[in-house]
């Protein structure tokens, strides 16, 4: 028995800010103090409070110690570990209340929110498969195995109304009675973990703090459609993930809960991993399979589905790793314990990484229906420096950008369909008003150009004309006619390219240009970014009245565009000017301002 | 995705041909192996040369036209070498919408090098990257896995120079 356990993060977030540091440190004081049989030192998943980072919680107390440096470690070892002193001025600043230590679920960030995929992360030892086993672990699968018929499994992710995660939103239990309904010699299972839209992390916190349960959920999904082999892609940029399900499928095999006749049930089950090699394209079902296979990863036409020619020319059920971590809860408790919370149309919880112009940025995973205000201002706690919210971008370079005027809709599927974004993986990036819309559109245009697989006609030169229109009126150089253009293209390449990956590609520019006409119109009629985001179209220039001459600009100028004498106003030479911003950072009476 | 071609003569060593020879004689007989089979290669020599293309196709029995249009293929597979460090800037949207454009133009500024490029000495080589994931830590960039967030384009001379006095 030990009497006190020191949670520490080990996520991707906390590991890259030293938090591996910080257990070693924790291990070697503790061993020093001799408190090695009275407190366990456990590495976590994410706890999604990411801005934090490193973080760490002790328990039974619950205090949670935010951005630890290893200096701190002694400190904490000696007064919280052996005297039982809280260290006060580690602790997040929101667990403070009049002296006492406030539970973390009653702060903002985590007030609102409702784990269900992400239950165990920051919770359990990732690497211990008898901490996820003492959390109900493998209990849905001897459930399932036991209790349950194949038909029973898919009646209740039927009725517990899950969509999928990974950003088509189609009903899971329905996927899985097309592929259980194909009769075949072999069956597969995919679990797609190509999580390829920039700023979205969910997938990756998920295989890093609870991989069990994805290997719990793809045997499930096996026994419901008759599947007895199952492949988990995941992008080789997750090296945390990968190292940590391969362990968790080592330790399954070991202790046979995967292999043959799992439970004594007959039933075989068997996973394997394959690792992706960056091709944002290969998060489509079909490119995802070609190149499992070993090929190109380009996309084949549908149909037929995967559930009637999949991977290896087999029928195949393929879901994402949020939908698979939702799925041993659903047998478990049952499909009313999930279709009681969310949306008529949306149910269960979502998963959404906040990022951008946000002070908390992280992992937050909210019932489907709450509304985008609650998650920017009360669980991301706004704007960081007093700027305003301008827009929120979802579902990466396939969705689109929310205005303040939409931040009241309740968030589920339809209703971000309807309004031009899409729930996508739920990467959620805010935005502020320095940034300018048509850059963003660009950035975007730019990304899927790049990732476009050339295969068919619509997306490959579809994209890069749409790009070279949007480098056309950001450079200056657009005109009213362009904009009619682009809508056109924007058009053509939804109804015709191939893949999914063409069909959103023009929604960044469609969603931007409703919302924000008016800035892609100042960029063609006055030839000006108002959000000062656009080099081409913004000049420096000095307030006479705030320049004291001292000379400051001029020196730190890398071209030489800046004269005066001292004590004397400068002025800057446009036409020599670089635009790098140099005088900005430097002028100490900030008399520089971009225009 | 125009990747660029190393002109460098290539210099494998024995070991090394040993090292694939064994990957190779473990996967063969299953030809969906063969983006392991790459990805192990590209662990051993640092980078894909046609000569390593030539050794996959012959030993996993593949056109080499398909090794090649594999490595064309996916982001990950690099055809040039690989400075001694490699810095790779994130720009995926959180780091973009953070200013991770600003801390690539002073990375390309001070080593002299545009994305996708090595230094002629061979010490630095600098690419784009898609997300890694570290979105709290926004803006960032790695040098050889290791990552630098919440980083300002005035505190890159600072890390750069602790890697070029080495």
């Amino acid at each position: 028995m030990y009497r006190s356990h020191v949670l520490v993060c080990g996520g991707t977030g906390c590991t890259s800010n030293h938090s591996g540091e910080l257990i070693e440190a924790l291990e070697k004081n503790i061993k020093e103090k001799g408190l090695e049989e009275e407190i366990k030192v456990v590495k976590t998943g994410c706890f999604g409070l990411c801005a934090l980072g490193p973080i760490m919680i002790v328990y039974p107390e619950g205090c949670f110690y935010s951005e630890v440096n290893v200096d701190d470690i002694p400190e904490i070892v000696e007064e919280h570990l052996l005297k039982g002193r809280i260290v006060k001025r580690l602790l997040y600043k929101e667990t403070v209340e009049a002296e006492n230590v406030k539970p973390l679920s009653e702060t903002n960030f985590y007030k609102k929110q409702h784990r269900v995929a992400l239950r165990n992360c920051g919770v359990i030892d990732p690497e211990n498969i008898e901490e996820y086993i003492a959390y109900d672990g493998y209990a849905a699968l001897a459930k399932a195995l036991t209790e349950m018929t194949p038909e029973d499994v898919i009646k209740t992710v039927i009725d517990s109304g899950l969509r999928g995660r990974g950003g088509g939103g189609f009903p899971t239990g329905r996927k899985w009675s097309f592929t259980a309904a194909n009769k075949a010699d072999q069956k597969y299972v995919v679990c797609n973990a190509d999580e390829g839209d920039p700023g979205a992390f969910m997938d990756r916190s998920v295989l890093e703090g609870d991989p069990h349960c994805i290997v719990e959920a793809m045997t499930i999904c096996g026994y419901a459609t008759g599947a007895t082999e199952g492949y988990v892609y995941v992008r080789a940029e997750y090296p945390i993930a990968v190292q940590r399900l391969q362990k968790a499928i080592d330790d399954a095999r070991a202790y046979g809960l995967l292999g043959k006749n799992i439970f004594g049930s007959g039933f075989d089950f068997d996973l394997f991993i394959r690792l992706g090699a960056g091709a944002f394209v290969c998060g489509e079902e079909t490119a995802l399979m070609t190149s499992i296979e070993g090929n190109r990863g380009e996309p084949r036409p549908r149909p037929p589905y995967p559930a009637v020619k999949g991977l290896f020319g087999k029928p195949t059920t393929e879901n994402n790793v949020e939908t698979f971590a939702n799925i041993p809860q659903i047998i478990l408790h049952g499909a009313e314990f999930f279709n009681t919370m969310g949306t008529e149309t949306s149910k269960g919880t979502k998963v959404f990484a906040l990022g951008g112009k946000i002070n908390n940025t992280g992992l937050v995973e909210v019932p489907m229906g709450t509304t985008l205000r609650e998650i920017v201002e009360d669980i991301g706690g706004g704007i960081p420096n007093g700027k305003k919210f301008k827009a929120a971008q979802s579902g990466g370079p396939s969705g689109g950008c929310l205005p303040a005027s939409l931040l009241d809709i309740e968030i589920d599927y339809d209703n971000l369909v309807a309004r031009g974004a899409m729930m996508g993986s739920g990467g959620l990036i805010v935005m502020d008003e320095d940034d300018c819309m048509v850059d963003i559109a660009k950035f975007f245009l730019k990304f899927t150009v790049d990732e476009s697989c050339g295969k068919c006609t619509p997306c490959r030169v579809g994209t890069r004309r749409l790009l070279e229109i949007l480098e056309k009126i950001t450079s200056g150089n657009g005109t009213m006619e362009d904009l009619d253009r682009m809508e056109y293209l924007c058009k053509y390449i939804k109804e015709n390219s191939l893949c999914g990956l063409g069909q959103t590609a023009p929604n960044p520019v469609l969603s931007t240009y409703q919302f924000f006409k008016d800035e892609y119109i100042a960029h063609v009629v006055d030839k000006k970014c108002p959000a000062g985001a656009c080099k081409d179209l913004v000049n420096f220039e000095i307030i006479p009245d705030l320049c004291k001459g001292c000379t400051k600009c001029a020196r730190n100028c890398p071209v030489g565009a800046i004269e005066g004498s001292v004590k004397q106003v400068h002025t800057i030479d446009t036409a020599k000017c670089i635009k790098c911003g140099a005088c900005i950072d430097n002028c100490p009476f900030k008399a520089i301002i971009k225009k | 995705m125009v990747k660029k071609i190393s002109t460098i003569p290539f210099k494998g060593t024995p070991d090394q041909k040993a090292q694939l020879d064994a990957v190779i004689a473990e996967c063969k007989d299953d030809k969906s192996q063969l983006m392991h089979v790459m990805q192990e290669a590209q662990g051993i020599y640092g980078y894909l040369p046609r000569e390593v293309q030539v050794m996959i196709a012959e030993g996993m029995d593949v056109p080499l036209e398909k090794v090649y249009g594999v490595a064309t293929f996916y982001a990950q597979f690099s055809l040039s070498p690989k400075g001694e460090y490699d810095i790779s800037v994130c720009l995926g949207t959180a780091c973009y919408v953070k200013g991770s454009q600003q801390l690539t133009d002073k990375i390309s500024e001070i080593l002299g090098i545009a994305p996708g490029e090595c230094t002629p000495d061979g010490k630095f080589s600098l690419e784009e990257c898609r997300c890694i994931g570290a979105c709290g830590l926004a803006p960032v960039f790695t040098i050889n896995g290791e990552v630098y967030g919440k980083i300002t384009a005035d505190d890159v001379p600072g890390i750069l120079a602790k890697y070029m006095n080495d």
